[in-house]
């Protein structure tokens, strides 16, 4: 397991900037999250460290050595592929071989059995061993594919949206092994996601890109308390965060333009009347759709409350986030 | 009203296609059929008209086309005593006797050597351009691609002189070497379109994904591509073997005695004798061994290219 460390690191396709200058230090044994809309280069930020694109501009350290220009062979990284690439020739078994009896690793028989065999049962795919690796579901063959990346020790894990097409039941289970795995291995593993609650509950560090630019490295808790702006804001949250302009409430800084307000940033009770659109019981919360002056405004409220379309309710902000007319955080 | 399916023909559908079917296997292969049983023949049966459906096989045109025979005087024969085999029995009631064999077995071999030799490299040196082609920024690539399909926009035996000088110049007439560079030259132009076409169609990410498994550029082409191309390699292989073997045109003009190929020999068994059956069984024979490589490579055409394990 290793540091990476990306420096002014930056990649052209065209004229598509997919990745803008970025430089970030993945510590060792660190599991950093990416977020950042489709497109904004997540996936290219992984393959420029995996070496199958090289970088236009910037240096990439893995473990101390500067590795711009060697081989993906040589960097000793795993990648779980957006698009699962399994060996359509192979057997579920043979995928998960492939990496060990690389010319580089040639491990033992006795090792690859055993460590197939373990990462087969974590993954729930030992029943489909002997499969053809083409005669599997999406989500199965999304979990060899994990596999191929697992039965390694490499000095990087890098996953893109390992988990996407998987049921929600499957989902946090794996999440929580794959979690368990990084830290019993010591594993540094650079994650991609969407998922608001794997980026919240398995990172140690997250990073937003927006338009291939890192704009916020930090905890996950940093990311979520203190957005450096609106973007980074609506990234993490769910409901997602309210972005009003400042006139709605009293008490702004000068310079603000926008209001933030995440859902439990509202308090109710008192402060400015604004009236209920919709409700959504969801269990073990309720989503309350507030209208105020033509703003539309989500909250969280008890589940026992009794609200109706139509009603009136009175809210105002607790410690609310001020941004500028940019969107930059004051 | 019966129910209607996309994947399923119609009783009707079925009726209809298992006739065409019939009547094209029918047309095609009654020469075929025609030539097989000729080989089986008698000399004066062979020339029988009406034709002898019904006919008593004989192994004469076999022996023939493997032997040499003379003819001798009754008192030569008598000297010699009763016929030894079963071979002897057959041309000894021509008042014949074997006197060494033919040079069929020869230009067989040769045709094997030459025929497959040519397939090999056409196939191997193929690969590797076509496999160049797919994944390499390569200069001036469309232009390449034309230019190696250029080479097949005229018959090769437009070029029949120069090649013919250049052989002798080179020292390569007559010599397997030379023969097996022609067709591989002749052949390369086809492979190379037909194998990137296949190669084009692998996704990439498989052999990204080997890369990142510890395995280096020629290593994933290796255990990757190749598995997955071998549909295609198996199809080019096939049309390169038929243009070699059957080719006459070249055969002729370049070569003739160590490296001749069986189609140029085959003709001159006639000889004086009209030996059609003669003939036939040479015919018969030279078909063997492309059948059994197509028969061979038919489960690779058969099994399908399956992409299903990239989404898409
Ligand atoms: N090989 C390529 N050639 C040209 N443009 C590319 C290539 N790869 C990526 N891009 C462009 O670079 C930008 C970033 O792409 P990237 O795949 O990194 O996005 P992403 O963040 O992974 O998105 P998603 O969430 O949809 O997977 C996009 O605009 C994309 O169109
Ligand atoms: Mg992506």
């Amino acid at each position: 397991m290793a540091e990476v460390v990306l420096n002014g690191v930056s990649k052209t396709f065209g004229a598509t900037e997919a990745v803008r200058h970025v430089s970030m230090t993945v510590p060792d044994g660190a599991f950093v999250v990416l977020l950042g809309p489709t497109g904004a280069g997540k996936t290219t930020t992984l393959r420029l460290i995996a070496g199958l694109e090289a970088p236009d501009a910037g240096t990439i350290t893995i473990g101390g050595e500067v590795v711009n220009g060697t081989s993906p062979a040589e960097r000793n990284v795993a990648m779980v592929f957006q698009q699962y690439s399994l060996y359509p020739h192979l057997t579920v078994r043979e995928n998960l071989e492939f990496p060990l009896k690389s010319p580089i690793l040639r491990t033992p028989k006795a090792e690859i059995d055993r460590r197939i065999s373990e990462v087969a049962k974590v993954l729930r795919i030992d029943h489909k061993l002997d499969n053809k690796s083409t005669q599997l579901s999406g989500g199965e063959m999304q979990r060899v594919s994990i596999g191929r990346a697992l039965v390694r020790e490499p000095a990087i894990f890098l996953m893109d949206e390992p988990l996407s097409s998987l049921d929600a039941k499957l989902r946090s289970e794996l999440r929580v092994e794959l979690k368990r795995i990084q830290a019993q291995l010591g594993a540094t593993v650079l994650y991609v996601t969407h998922d608001q609650i794997e980026a919240m509950t398995m990172a140690t560090h997250v990073g937003v890109l927006d338009e291939g630019g890192l704009v916020q490295f930090g905890t996950p808790r940093e990311i979520y308390e203190n957005p450096v702006s609106t973007y980074v804001a609506s990234r993490l949250g769910l409901p997602r965060i309210n972005l009003l302009p400042v006139s709605v409430f009293p008490g702004a800084p000068a310079d603000a333009a926008i209001i933030g307000l995440r859902p439990e940033q509202i308090e109710q009770g008192a402060g400015r009347e604004a009236k209920v659109t919709r409700v959504e019981h969801l269990g073990d919360q309720m989503r309350v759709h507030l209208d105020l002056e033509g703003q539309a405004i989500t909250t969280l409220a008890d589940p026992h409350q009794n609200y109706a379309t139509g009603d009136t309710l009175k809210i105002q902000p607790r410690d609310p986030l001020y941004f500028d007319a940019t969107g930059q955080r004051i | 009203m019966s129910s209607f399916s996309v994947t399923e023909p119609s009783k009707g559908q079925k009726w209809f296609a298992g006739i065409v079917v019939v009547v094209y296997a029918l047309v095609t292969l009654m020469p075929l059929v025609w030539i097989i049983a000729t080989g089986f023949k008698s000399p004066a049966d062979a020339i029988a008209y009406p034709p002898k459906i019904v006919y008593e096989p004989t192994l004469e045109g076999y022996v023939n086309l493997f032997t040499t025979r003379t003819r001798m005087t009754p008192e030569a024969l008598e000297e010699i005593g009763p016929p030894q085999t079963w071979y002897d029995r057959i041309v000894r009631r021509y008042d014949m006797v074997i006197s060494g064999p033919s040079r069929y077995g020869e230009r067989f071999l040769n045709s094997i050597i030459i025929g497959f030799g040519s397939t090999f490299l056409s196939i191997f040196l193929g690969t590797l351009a076509a496999y160049a082609f797919s994944r390499y920024r390569v200069p001036l690539k469309d232009d390449l691609m034309f230019f190696i399909l250029s080479t097949r926009m005229m018959p090769p035996i437009a070029v029949a002189i120069p090649i013919f000088l250049m052989f002798r110049q080179l020292g390569l007439s007559d010599t397997h070497l030379g023969m097996i560079l022609l067709y591989t030259a002749v052949n390369l132009s086809l492979s190379v379109w037909l194998l990137k076409g296949f190669i084009d169609e692998i996704p990439i990410e498989y052999e990204e994904a080997a890369l990142i498994d510890g395995y280096t550029r020629f290593q994933a082409f290796y255990k990757v591509v190749l598995p997955q191309a071998t549909t295609g390699i198996a199809s080019t292989a096939i049309f390169c073997l038929i243009f070699s073997w059957n080719e006459y045109a070249f055969a002729v003009l370049l070569t003739s005695g160590t490296a001749q190929t069986a189609p140029p020999f085959i003709p001159t068994i006639i000889g004086v004798g009209k030996d059609w059956p003669a003939v036939a069984a040479g015919t018969t024979l030279f078909l063997v061994p492309v059948m059994v490589f197509t028969i061979l490579l038919r489960k690779h055409l058969l099994r399908g290219i399956t992409f299903g394990a990239v989404r898409k």
